[in-house]
């Protein structure tokens, strides 16, 4: 048994919280959209659209996107702490995936905000 | 400070293929293996998400990429991970609530992994590309 202190400063529980509830976040979000799709069955362009052409819709997506890329972030951070033991090569990495994600940010907001 | 008492001369075996992985174990790397593949789909998911929402043509143009074969294939894979990521995930979050943790139904809730996870992937597939 390991007794330690998990709150204060980085021990990893705020990850941790954040992982689990960007989780929450994203499951939520699939099934309303499965229940949306499902009712709307988009066949044509104009259908599709419209679906993340309302306000809500478009809000929520953004919503999920955000969650996606920090739920990204702390799960591909973990798989590189976890095989990458080369301080550089790891740090890179990281640097990286960090500027990825943030570009894929700015990437979805374009895509919803277009329409 | 973090109290730690941790022997330091443990047996190790990594050895991969002496390894028998439990039905649990499977669930949880592929649930790695599945996150590490949407990951590295992500721009291509982003283009598919940006161009069917462009235009009347490139969303006609996604529709005939689409019904390629490959693509057919690869649009599987990536139904196929997120199905497992999500239902693995449920699994995760139900025991860090602590359900399901005594070795019985922690068994039972893997085999519930992939009971749903694989009629899914295949409803998902067969509900979006056909």
């Amino acid at each position: 048994m390991i007794k330690r202190i998990v709150v204060g400063a980085h021990y990893g529980l705020k990850d941790w919280i954040a992982q689990r509830a960007t989780a929450a976040i994203m499951m939520i979000y699939s099934l309303l959209m499965t229940v949306v799709l499902l009712i709307v069955r988009p066949s044509t362009f104009e259908a599709w659209q419209g679906v993340f052409a309302n306000g809500v819709i478009k809000f929520l997506t953004f919503l999920f996107c955000v969650s996606l890329f920090y739920h990204v972030w702390i799960g591909v951070r973990d798989i590189w702490m976890d095989y990458v033991k080369a301080t550089g090569l790891r740090l890179t990495l990281h640097v990286l995936t960090v500027t990825a994600l943030v570009g894929y940010t700015a990437w979805a907001a374009a895509i919803l905000w277009r329409l | 400070m973090a109290e730690m008492t941790i022997n330091k001369k443990r047996p190790v075996n990594l050895d991969l293929t002496t390894i028998r992985l439990p039905l649990s174990a499977k669930v949880s790397i592929l649930h790695r293996v599945s996150g590490a593949g949407l990951f590295i789909c992500l721009p291509l998911l982003l283009w598919l998400f940006g161009a069917s929402l462009t235009s009347a043509d490139s969303f006609a143009v996604l529709q005939s990429v689409a019904a390629s074969l490959p693509v057919k294939v690869i649009l599987a894979g990536l139904i196929w991970a997120y199905a497992h990521h999500f239902c693995a995930g449920i699994r995760f979050l139900l025991l860090d609530l602590h359900v399901g943790i005594e070795k019985e139904a922690a068994a039972k809730s893997s085999a519930a992994v992939f009971a749903v996870s694989i009629p899914l992937t295949l409803a998902l597939w067969w509900g979006i590309l056909l």
